[in-house]
């Protein structure tokens, strides 16, 4: 595998460069990449100079069928991480256990120095790493301006008792209110708040659900399937939006399966295939990777891993009945 | 004939009976456990049955004064949310309603069964707790009210009690509904994973709301034993249904809802069956006798809630687009 | 369990004469108990009377003037026990219990009496009753399945949690007791015809009420209440048409046999007869037929199934009449078991099927059997321990358990974030 960059890296700091002309042209300069994120050979599990996440061991088992099986990963801070690979290959389900969401059979991690394996998912939500879903999961019985109210932290009036005594949160409200207008604002939603969520377009509640997610200042973005049903003309956006996290310092990582857009905005990328990671670089490398493109032609494709495949029997069942008649 | 007045009379009384008063607490209650929290608690009545147990055994067996005993019913309340939140919250909607109805029937079972008789008077229930009660009426001897809503001394003061709790219950609600508390919940109640992944620890919150509902429920229990006796019949599931019935009339996710709906639930049963029931017994419906008009009120009741739950949802005074159960 | 019938006679306080008593202990110690025992005026030899408490124990026999006595080496309070096995056949302690708390007076004799009456002593042992309780809980869990597997059918087909299932039961009950007794048809035509009509009556459940609610897109929270209003209306329609009371379907309450340990009627024997043909033949239907495998289909995955060109509606159908064929059976089975026939039985049953669907876990049929089996034997073995009035709290109490530990119930499906 071909290595462009500088053997010691360890050295030098993560430098900041402009690409090579040839990414796709927007109205603003192009995105500005990261580079020198790892330490020693680019391997799958390649230390990071400064990673924001380390995970060792993962292992997460549906059914008999390893999901995931993650050795060693790291993830580097203030930069945009890609997750990519096929259908099945472990990335959502790598997510719901990195963010508490789902218990690892094994494995430890640690979110800016903190271990987190086995911490529920609000904790995790608590210190600073706030995630979104594949299918938005805008409150659409609230109004736009309620779900980035709920978004904010540690907020004094969500605890009963001081609940029943507006003296205690009718300032912090105002404060959680100017903060959710002036971010509604940068994402073009704010003469939309008081309208309900399910009011609003897909695409628009993807916004809502990223705006939403700025409210708590989180240290990490994770981002599941942003672009999956936003319509071409809002894309741009959402990637200028995605770009905005990393400018204000918060470390991104997202999973896709749009390649141009990680080719346009990602610093680093890491593919995973079958519950492992095969695969990790930056954009271009990476997508050269001969391990990579076997991985996406699918020649270990029967045995797909994505949902639980124990209710099934009686549909086999009947599909061997077919076959045998 | 017909005595329309009489009738028309009877129907007006429930407005201000202490009966609706308390099914509007116990339905309180419930839109905090299910039109705000999406909580499908099948287990109102038990908590009803704890407060009417909890007050009578301690004023009887224990002698308590009004105070005690109606700390006695609220931490019992407390305790069962607790016990009854911790193996449930994180249960699937229909297992919670299964588990739910199963908990308050176990609390019912041991109510009626003779093994505890001399304290819980079994299957023959709890009476005669009444003293202290009516001991803390200031008024005097005599007759209030006017027309059909004239009563005596102890009722009119059991009517002020029941009418400022039910007050009192709703400026309470209505001050946590609309908190940054009270916004939490509605988030649970649609999606809790997403609430979850904004930093909020769900099961707490969850919890909360199932022992607030609880406490109301048991309250309405107390307010629910004042005008009559305990009998452990009147606590089973049909209880919770009718209470349901309330709710969804009066809007599941309002706060004036469940009292309005108590109100018009019970004007309004009270005039069909009592028009029923003297049809039959001056003659326009032979095909009918007194008992099966008792009868007909149930089947009412079950037809009433399947067709506002089809049609018409959000209730009286609820909003279609908050409803968070219906699809 | 000691069972006491008939008239209790005291005891007659005899003057107390040690001479001919048998004694332990009297000559050592100062303080005694004593007593005559008598039945029917005619003194009992050979009874032994044990006395126990402070560290000391003691046993006497009877003698032929049915005078005993024991000596004690304290004045404090002991326990006085006639052993009931040493009393002759036909005869037990009536009242006040075979065990006594005693205590002495003012002087140095205590006199203990113990009131005799006739009846009959089960000396059953412990695992006999056990057995006896188990094979009655079968029965019982038997025909719970019956009535269960229509039920977790439903929901795994359609979502729904019907709590209108119950009176799906009791139709089979009422309908067998309209043609066997109010027609007077023979019984082995008139069961067959209620679970005909129980058959049909699930399936109109489905095309005048749940099949138009979901195509009208009514979500699974809506008809749950729905099915509790339906219940509440159907329920009162059957005590509209037939009254508060019970009635017995003919050839109820025949005499109970011993077979062992066990006591069953020829009934609760044909009745666990049927209930096993029964579910033989729907487990045979749902493993080996091409539309019991498309119906596990459907219930176990159903947009898997819709998508692979099953037709999903009329699984549905089929579950329906199938279901409501089962409770129907499972209703005259439950009346000959209670026994009796009322307005409200199936609803009686409710809490329970629904534990048993939960405990095995919602929407999968062979779940339902092995719900209803441990709930069935739970509830009639429990009564060993809990007072039977109570028995109902050990099936639910349990079910609360289960689901504490394994929310899907035992081979139910989990759920998973999306």
């Amino acid at each position: 595998m071909s290595n462009n960059f500088e053997p010691d890296a360890t050295a030098a700091a993560p430098a900041v460069v402009t690409t090579a002309p040839g990414a796709p042209s927007a109205k603003k300069a192009a995105p500005v990449k990261s580079i020198n994120l790892h330490q020693g050979e680019i391997v799958p599990g390649v230390a990071k100079v400064d990673p924001i996440i380390v995970a060792d061991n993962v292992t997460r088992t549906f059914g008999g069928l390893k999901a995931v099986d993650v050795d060693h990963l790291e993830i580097p801070r203030n930069a945009i991480t890609a997750l990519i690979g096929p259908n099945g290959a472990g990335k959502t389900t790598l997510f719901n256990l990195l963010t508490g969401f789902d218990k690892p059979d094994s494995g430890t991690w640690t979110f800016a120095g903190q271990a987190l394996a086995g911490i529920p998912a609000y904790k995790v939500a608590g210190m600073g790493q706030i995630r979104t879903f594949q299918l938005t999961k805008s409150l659409n019985l609230l109004s736009v301006l309620d779900n980035m109210k709920l978004g904010a932290k540690n907020q004094a009036g969500e605890s009963f008792l001081k609940s029943l005594f507006p003296y205690f949160w009718r300032s912090e409200e105002k404060e959680i209110e100017a903060k959710a207008m002036e971010i509604l604002a940068r994402f073009k939603l704010d003469t939309k708040k008081t309208d309900y969520a399910a009011s609003l377009s897909g695409g628009q509640r993807k916004l809502l659900e990223m705006a939403r997610a700025l409210m708590s200042d989180p240290t990490l973005v994770m981002l599941d399937e942003p672009m999956a049903g936003v319509n071409p003309a809002l894309t741009q956006t959402l990637l200028d939006h995605i770009l905005d996290l990393k400018t204000s310092g918060m470390t991104v990582l997202f999973v896709e399966h749009d390649m141009q857009m990680v080719r346009h905005i990602a610093d680093w990328v890491i593919v995973m295939a079958e519950g492992k990671v095969v695969a990790e670089g930056p954009p271009d490398t990476v997508m050269q990777n001969p391990a990579v493109i076997d991985a996406y032609l699918g020649s270990h494709h029967d045995s797909d891993l994505g949902d639980p495949t124990e209710h099934v029997s009686a549909i086999k069942e009947l599909l061997n009945d077919d076959d045998k008649s | 004939m017909i005595d329309w007045a009489q009738l028309f009379s009877n129907a007006l009384t429930e407005i201000v009976n202490p009966t609706t008063a308390a099914y509007a607490l116990a339905a309180l209650g419930l839109a905090v456990h299910f039109g705000y929290t999406g909580l499908l608690n099948f287990g109102q009545a038990g908590f009803m049955a704890l407060g009417a147990y909890g007050y009578a055994i301690s004023t009887l067996t224990f002698g308590f004064p009004v105070w005690g005993a109606v700390l006695v019913g609220v931490g019992a309340s407390i305790v069962f949310a607790l016990i009854l939140g911790i193996p449930t919250l994180r249960l699937r909607a229909d297992y919670l309603a299964i588990v739910t109805i199963a908990a308050a029937e176990i609390l019912r079972l041991i109510f009626t069964t003779n093994n505890f008789a001399s304290v819980t008077g079994s299957a023959n229930g709890l009476s005669g707790y009444k003293g202290g009660f009516a001991a803390l009426n200031p008024l005097p001897e005599g007759s209030y009210g006017f027309g059909p809503f004239e009563a005596n001394a102890y009722d009119t003061w059991l009517r002020i009690v029941a009418w400022t709790l039910v007050a009192l219950a709703c400026l309470f609600v209505w001050r946590i509904i609309n908190s940054p508390w009270g916004r939490v919940l509605k988030g649970i109640r649609e999606d809790e994973d997403a609430v979850r992944a904004l930093g909020k620890n769900v099961f707490y919150y969850k919890m909360q709301s199932l022992v607030i509902g609880g406490v109301l429920g048991t309250l309405a229990g107390m307010i629910f034993i004042l005008p009559r006796a305990v009998l452990p019949s009147n606590y089973q599931t049909t209880l919770t249904f009718f209470i349901y019935t309330i709710l969804l009339l009066g809007g599941a996710a309002t706060v004036l809802g469940p009292i309005i709906g108590s109100i018009i639930f019970w004007v309004l049963l009270s005039f069909v069956s009592g028009f029923i029931s003297r049809a039959v017994a001056a003659g326009w419906l032979p095909f009918m006798d007194s008992v099966q008009a008792g009868q007909l009120r149930f089947i009412i009741v079950g037809l009433a809630l399947m067709l506002i739950v089809i049609f018409r949802p959000q209730g009286i005074f609820g909003n279609k687009k908050e409803l968070a159960f219906v699809k | 369990m000691f069972a006491a019938i008939g008239a209790a006679l005291a005891l007659s306080l005899m003057p107390l004469s040690p001479a001919n008593a048998d004694e332990v202990g009297t000559d050592q110690y100062d303080y005694v108990f004593a007593g005559n025992v008598q039945y029917n005026g005619e003194p009992l030899e050979g009874v032994t009377i044990e006395v126990s408490g402070n560290g000391y124990d003691a046993e006497v026999a009877t003698d032929a003037d049915g005078k005993w006595a024991i000596g004690v080496p304290e004045k404090e309070s002991y326990t006085v026990t006639l052993v009931e096995d040493t009393l002759p056949e036909g005869v037990v302690v009536a009242k006040g219990g075979a065990s006594q708390d005693r205590e002495f007076g003012q002087t140095d004799r205590s006199s203990v009496n113990f009131f005799l009456g006739e009846g009959v002593r089960e000396t059953t042992s412990f695992v006999n009753q056990l057995i006896d309780r188990i094979v009655n809980g079968l029965n019982f869990g038997l025909l719970l399945a019956l009535a269960a597997i229509g039920l977790s059918l439903v929901f795994g087909t359609t979502g729904l949690s019907n709590f209108a299932h119950s009176e799906l039961v009791s139709f089979g009950a009422l309908m067998a007791f309209t043609f066997s007794v109010v027609l007077a048809v023979p019984l082995w035509l008139a069961l067959p015809i209620a679970v005909i009509l129980s058959a049909a009556f699930g399936w109109a459940n489905d095309a005048v009420v749940w099949k138009p609610l979901r195509k009208r897109g009514v979500g699974l929270i809506p008809l749950m209440i729905v099915s509790i209003g339906l219940s509440l209306a159907v329920r009162y329609t059957y005590q509209f048409i037939y009254g508060g009371s019970t009635v017995q379907l003919p050839g109820s309450g025949q005499a109970q046999m011993q077979w062992g340990p066990v006591s069953l009627s020829w009934i609760d024997i044909s009745s666990m007869g049927i209930s096993v043909v029964v579910l033989l033949a729907v487990a045979f239907f749902l493993l080996r037929t091409r539309i019991g495998k498309a119906t596990r289909a459907v219930s176990d995955n159903p947009s898997l199934a819709a998508a692979s060109g099953i037709n999903v509606d009329r699984v549905i159908r089929i579950v329906w009449v199938l279901g409501g064929g089962l409770a129907g059976l499972s209703g005259i089975l439950w009346a000959y078991f209670r026994p009796g026939v009322s307005w409200d039985m199936g609803f009686q049953i409710l809490l329970l099927i629904f534990a048993a669907t939960t405990l095995g876990g919602l929407g999968t049929a062979f779940g339902a059997l092995v719900g209803s089996l441990i709930v069935g034997m739970l509830v009639e073995v429990s009564t060993l321990w809990i007072p039977s009035d109570m028995k109902y709290i050990g099936a639910l109490a349990i079910m609360i358990i289960v689901l504490l530990f394994r929310p899907q119930g035992i081979l139910g499906r989990r759920e998973r974030i999306g």
